[in-house]
């Protein structure tokens, strides 16, 4: 009966409107819609007092991106972000990987435990962990240094690099392992043949899960590192708090997330390809 | 094609001799010994527990005897990790790499062994003809059915030209009609490539569709070793009878053993002629084993044909086409299984349910085993 199905059709599509209309909705006024904002106060002009400067005052311009453009200082403080940012990421992934594999392969009762004590740190407060670390790095010298900014960063992001790691490892067939041991592949030759081109999905999400926060984060260097350890994400914060220069905050992190996707759309690209080889 | 053995002509290929391995207090396998020779399907057939799939992982370097040691061409195989074992394995859950192609799969072992890239290419192509896969290459595992993946198993496993390939019941996952056929490619491909098969395996019909030579496996020993028609008409002992086809098993006692047969005196039966066994001697207890081709069915009328003979009632019947099981209820409450080819001109007919039939074997039919 035609009626009948197209009246369960109409039933479905109502369902599936009701389910995902929340979330949409969420996400339109708490995502797009200040993202939208922020892109328009780019191109206004500062007000005097922080905030923008009445429309019919300042008008729209480029003045924020030509600033940007023309201070070679901005385009540095991108890159050594992008620099932080990489380093940190492969870091967690060098600590994570040999500790994810090292949980897949423990007893099962005791993995449970195991990932618990991994995600147990966001159990306290950030802060309070940021502040213990200025007290390890203190007495060690290390305080307000580069290598402070890293290992808070890393410290911070270690555990979005295991648990997709982790995630991803534990769905290995063991019998895999077994067959190329089984036509001659050596221990390295297992590794790099069948393990890391497997979990090369867990490692681009942790990945991402690390690098983009990271090139955010504020805090972290603002606490461990020196004066000379200023990142992207301390000088859009600064914009918006210390200079009061709204259009030009919101350039920067336009910037940023412009930045960010083109990362994130060329190892997009890169991964189909070899997917596809 | 095959670098044989440059030892002399009585080496084996395989040589397993005593080996024992215990899993805590549990012996899988008890002083096992046995011989594969160049060029044979050697199946190790028995329930799962036996202790087979043990014994193939030992060959293939993945566990280590407690006790007696392992020869291959000779050498101890002792301390030598599986991927120095020019020994390989099909999976039963066939293993396949999802993330490379069916060449890639099949060039694994090549790559591994540093042959070079043009070998590689034209070896990886040689077998996917072999096994009849030239145009799936560039396919995925996850694109293939059951039976094809099946094939990129075994052509992984033979590429590489392995002294032994060691299959793990790899038909377990195929439905019946593709086993079948598999079956038959498995022989015509073990005997194109001459590589010596060991399989593995507890489907009884299987084994002795494929084998040259069957070791019957039970509690972690081989209870015999033999080629597939003597293992199914002249089984040592009850296990054996029992696991391999169906089997009639009728308690006698020997009256009379003579050069040329048996007499038994079956309680409640009577006496039965049997076929003569080495070593036994009058006064033996045991059962004479009869598979249920060795039994007519006749209607209960006139007069005998063969020599041993007893009534009874038909108790049910499976008619399954090319033959009829019957199972017939002696006078004394035996119930024998009989099988009835359904060779007869016209319609099949049958000693329908609850007719009197007489049972009939001759004289060297059957096997009496000693308790």
């Amino acid at each position: 009966m035609p009626g009948s199905s197209s009246n369960t059709e109409r039933a479905g599509r109502l369902t599936r409107w009701l389910v995902t209309a929340p979330p949409a909705a969420f996400l339109v006024v708490f995502f797009l819609l200040p993202a939208l904002i922020m892109a328009a106060a780019s191109f206004r002009e500062p007000g005097e007092f922080g905030g923008l400067a009445p429309l019919a005052a300042g008008g729209m311009n480029l003045d924020a991106y030509r600033f940007i453009v023309d201070d070679p200082i901005y385009a540095w403080i991108l890159a050594k972000s992008f620099a932080v940012a990489g380093l940190t990421t492969l870091i967690c992934l060098l600590l994570a990987y040999p500790l994810a594999m090292r949980i897949v392969r423990s007893p099962r009762r005791r993995r449970d435990l195991l990932v618990l004590l991994v995600i147990l740190p966001f159990a306290s407060n950030f802060l309070i962990r940021i502040y213990a670390w200025m007290i390890i790095l203190g007495p060690l010298g290390l305080l307000y240094s580069p290598v402070a900014v890293l290992a808070g960063m890393v410290y911070v992001h270690l555990p979005f690099m295991i648990l997709p790691l982790y995630t991803n490892l534990e769905k290995h067939d063991p019998a895999l392992l077994e067959a190329a041991q089984d036509l001659g592949a050596g221990r390295w030759a297992r590794f790099w043949r069948v393990t890391w081109p497997l979990s090369l999905p867990g490692v681009l999400s942790g990945s991402a899960l690390v690098f983009i926060p990271v090139l955010g984060m504020f805090a972290v260097p603002e606490l461990l590192g020196g004066t000379g350890d200023l990142l992207i994400g301390n000088l859009i914060k600064e914009q918006f708090l210390d200079n009061r220069d709204w259009p030009l905050g919101a350039a920067l992190s336009l910037v940023l997330t412009a930045a960010v996707l083109a990362v994130a759309g060329l190892s997009a690209a890169l991964t189909r390809n070899r997917g596809q080889a | 094609m095959l670098n044989r053995a440059t030892a002399g002509p009585t080496m084996a290929l395989l040589e397993i001799r005593n080996i024992t391995r215990r899993f805590g207090k549990l012996e899988a396998v008890k002083d096992v010994s046995l011989d594969i020779e160049a060029g044979e399907f050697f199946t190790l057939l028995g329930p799962s527990g036996c202790g087979k799939t043990t014994i193939l992982r030992m060959i293939a370097g993945f566990d280590e005897p407690d006790a007696g040691a392992l020869f291959l061409d000779g050498q101890p195989l002792a301390g030598i990790p599986p991927e120095r074992r020019p020994v390989h394995t099909v999976f039963q859950s066939y293993a396949l790499f999802p993330h490379l192609t069916v060449a890639g799969n099949i060039a694994f072992p090549l790559e591994m062994a540093g042959r070079g890239r043009d070998e590689i290419r034209r070896r990886t192509g040689e077998t996917l003809a072999l096994v009849h896969l030239e145009d799936k290459g560039d396919a995925f595992p996850h694109e293939l059915s059951g039976g094809q993946k099946q094939r990129v198993a075994l052509a992984r496993g033979l590429v590489n030209k392995p002294r032994l390939l060691l299959l793990d019941e790899p038909l377990g996952a195929l439905d019946a009609k593709l086993r079948e056929r598999m079956q038959g490619e498995l022989i015509a491909l073990q005997r194109e490539v001459g590589v010596t098969f060991v399989f593995v395996t507890h489907a009884q019909q299987e084994a002795l569709a494929l084998s040259h030579r069957i070791a019957v496996m039970n509690e972690g020993r081989i209870e015999q070793l033999d080629v597939p028609e003597v293992l199914y008409s002249a089984p040592r002992n009850r296990f054996v009878a029992d696991f391999i086809g169906t089997i009639n098993l009728i308690a006698a006692d020997v009256v009379e053993a003579t050069r040329h047969g048996l007499r038994l005196a079956a309680p409640g039966l009577g006496e039965i002629a049997a076929p003569p066994v080495a070593a036994v001697a009058a006064g033996s207890h045991g059962a004479l084993a009869l598979r249920p081709e060795h039994l007519r069915i006749a209607a209960d009328t006139g007069r005998a044909g063969l020599k041993n003979h007893f009534a009874g009632t038909v108790g049910e019947y499976l008619f399954l086409g090319d033959v009829t099981v019957y199972k017939v209820r002696l006078d004394n409450g035996l119930l024998l299984e009989a099988l009835a080819t359904n060779a007869g001109p016209g319609r099949a007919s049958f000693h329908e349910i609850g007719a009197r039939v007489r049972v009939e074997w001759r004289h060297d039919a059957g096997v009496f085993l000693e308790h």
